[in-house]
């Protein structure tokens, strides 16, 4: 084991993670930041807490999720073996659910009967509205109008499970503003109101809070593995958007030094196109949503509009642990381009019988990059965070087909 | 007369007058960056005693639609931090009494360089700072930065302020406090008078420079009441809405009449 990292404690008593993280809100903010703070430590103490938690993921969410040897894929790319975390098997099919959970238990345990979120894709506001169902509480999704227009099932789903949706129109209609929008709705309604952050993002608890609930994860893994195996991977890989799936494999696996830890940000069209969503790749430092990390931004500070062919990764910023573990070398980021996730992602269907989500596409696209180069004894361990079924439409459309119509395309249509 | 003594002299002038500080706070940039100065004077003219500017910035959290059109609009002109502190300058060069106050996020602070903008803003001629997302704990540079250029830097309280904040604040704050008037965002209503007089009772038996109230006021009366208690009224969205509804050649003057209102309604 690494010294350096064997004894890691990230992030500090005040939030940071060496100059990232923090608490960066407006003093409306600051007294219920520092109320969910004590209620989360008090809930970490508490074994009833924990032992609720850990119920619910079992008989809830399924959990554990398995690790499956893509033994086919591994051996048509010829070198490392490919193992997966199946987290598309989980309960609403991603890991968001595990995190979603978590804090509505700590909502219910502080007398919170409503509950808000942001989402982009809408993984995390359906996972938000089930538990929401689940735990009897009021729910109001913040959704960019972008993305409302273009999640139109995953919004549906949110209104099935008795959530509202409610559209955001500032800014660049999409995820970025659905979180300012959410901020907005809490330091309004802050008494009756939990905000349930979906990624490892915004101020300090939320990025440890997220982490810690996701990394359940991680903790399986260093079981199985072995069990598997008889040994840890060679490399732990994960798509990277807040990075709320990648914390989650790779907390417990951060002091395990022999094992590298990958994060896969999303590429878009390329990163020398400007059209991408690789903050840790190609951003600069600084502050937005509560937190100071890598960002996306132009030189007079504004932050750009982002790309990606897969929703949930199509943010500007990531979380602050992240970018710790990027400077501090412990992880590697690499961009992964649109085109690479989708080849990975028709790829694992015909070989696996797996339809990825084509967030998690981009961590099995780089594991393909990797695998024909090392020895057929070495391991990649892909989290695959969730699974496809909300990602047919953009792939049928990519792929030149319309059967899948959204509602854009039904009005283009129309007006033919 | 430069930063936070520009500022103590305001505040002690109006003392002398007994009357209470009317400061308006503006999107540099919005409607359009060539209408930003004449505005200032304008507001000047018609009473005002302090001028708030805001930063444009591309997620502006702590503010309710209207501030956060017209910081798109202004972002959307590629307006930035730079024609702010050459606004600053311009107003400057006619104007060297009116404490002129940034407020704005951290982000675009960050991107230009803690040390390179606290120079650029003694240059221009920048009295305050207010960074919305620095609170005390994250903003240890940004004081030492502004306080060893002689910059006030401002900081919020608010009505879930705790004791403990109140005195966190009270050791940091600068030139005056900004109080927010209500649980929310700018621009957003009901903003109940008789609390905000308690509140800054007891706000006032720790924060010992001027406490100014912001966010919801938006008629004369309301100003009036508020000024019974506050040393400061902040006015904001009420005069970006009308910067928003205004003909493009009413912007200056119509803003003019309302601030006059608003200083008329204080005084009398």
């Amino acid at each position: 084991m690494n010294k350096r990292f064997e004894a890691y404690n990230y992030p500090d008593a005040t939030g940071h993670f060496g100059q990232y993280g923090g608490t960066f809100v407006a003093e409306t903010l600051q007294a219920a930041l520092l109320e969910l703070n004590l209620e989360y430590a008090k809930a970490q103490a508490d074994p009833a807490f924990i032992a609720e938690f850990q119920r619910e993921l079992k008989h809830y969410v399924g959990r554990p999720s398995p690790i499956y040897h893509a033994k086919r894929l591994s051996d048509e790319l010829g070198g490392a073996q490919i193992y997966l975390k199946r987290e598309d098997l989980n309960h609403t099919g991603a890991h968001k659910i595990n995190n979603t959970i978590g804090q509505a238990l700590l909502a219910r345990r502080m007398g919170k009967p409503r509950v808000i979120a942001e989402t982009g894709a809408g993984q995390h506001g359906v996972a938000s509205a089930t538990v929401a169902a689940r735990y009897g509480l009021e729910c109001v999704v913040y959704m960019g109008i972008d993305d409302v227009r273009r999640q139109a099932q995953n919004v549906y789903r949110m209104k099935l499970l008795g959530a509202t949706v409610m559209p955001v129109e500032s800014g660049s209609r999409t995820l970025k503003d659905a979180l300012n929008e959410a901020m907005r709705d809490w330091v309004t309604n802050v008494e009756s109101t939990f905000y349930i952050i979906g990624t490892v993002a915004g101020p300090h608890p939320y990025p440890m809070m997220v982490r810690d609930f996701n990394s359940v994860v991680g903790k399986e893994c260093v079981v199985q593995m072995p069990e598997m195996i008889g040994r840890q991977p060679d490399a732990v890989l994960a798509c990277v958007g807040g990075g709320s799936n990648a914390m989650g494999i790779f907390f417990d696996y951060i002091p395990h030094d022999t094992v590298r830890l990958i994060g896969c940000e999303a590429g878009g069209e390329g990163v020398e196109t400007g059209k991408h969503s690789a903050s840790l790749t190609a951003g600069t430092p600084g502050v937005l949503h509560g937190n100071r990390t890598y960002l996306l931004q132009d030189v007079n500070g504004q932050i750009i509009d982002t790309h990606s062919v897969s929703a949930g990764l199509d943010y500007p910023g990531v979380g602050p642990e992240h970018a710790w573990l990027k400077d501090s070398g412990r992880a590697e980021y690499v961009a992964v381009n649109d085109d690479e996730a989708l080849a990975a992602f028709h790829r694992l269907c015909r070989t696996e019988g797996i339809i990825p989500a084509l967030e998690s596409s981009h961590a099995v696209a780089q594991a393909m990059k990797m695998a024909p180069a090392m020895s057929k004894d070495q391991v990649l361990l892909v989290n695959l965070s969730g699974r496809g079924d909300k990602d047919m439409a953009t792939v049928a459309e990519r792929s030149g087909l319309q059967f899948f119509c959204r509602p854009s395309c039904q009005a283009a249509a129309e007006s033919r | 007369m430069t930063g936070t003594s520009r500022i103590d002299a305001a505040f002690a002038r109006l003392q002398t007058e007994k009357r209470k500080a009317l400061i308006p706070f503006i999107t540099v940039g919005d409607p359009a960056l060539a209408v930003t100065v004449p505005l200032m004077h304008e507001m000047v003219r018609a009473g005002v005693d302090v001028i708030e500017l805001g930063v444009p910035f591309s997620d502006p959290m702590a503010d309710g639609p209207v501030i956060q059109r017209a910081s798109e609009r202004a972002v959307k002109q590629g307006v930035g931090l730079r024609d702010v502190l050459a606004c600053v300058a311009e107003f400057r060069q006619r104007n060297t009494t009116t404490p002129i106050v940034l407020m704005g996020y951290a982000n675009p602070i960050e991107r230009m360089g803690l040390d390179v903008f606290a120079d650029a803003a003694v240059v221009a001629g920048v009295d305050g700072v207010l960074v919305v997302d620095y609170p005390p704990e994250e903003s240890a540079a940004l004081l030492a930065a502004m306080d060893s250029r002689g910059i006030a830097t401002i900081y919020l309280l608010s009505p879930t302020s705790s004791p403990a904040r109140i005195k966190l604040v009270s050791e940091a704050a600068r030139g005056y406090v900004y109080y927010v008037s209500l649980k929310g965002v700018t621009g957003a209503g009901n903003i109940d008078t008789e609390e905000v007089g308690r509140k800054i009772a007891e706000i006032k038996t720790q924060i010992k420079i001027p406490v100014g109230v912001g966010f919801g006021i938006r008629d004369g009366m309301t100003a009036k009441l508020i000024s019974n208690a506050a040393d400061a009224v902040v006015i904001g969205s009420r005069i970006v809405q009308e910067i928003e509804s205004a003909p493009p050649e009413k912007v200056v003057e119509n803003v003019g009449k309302l601030v006059a209102s608003f200083r008329f309604a204080m005084d009398a």
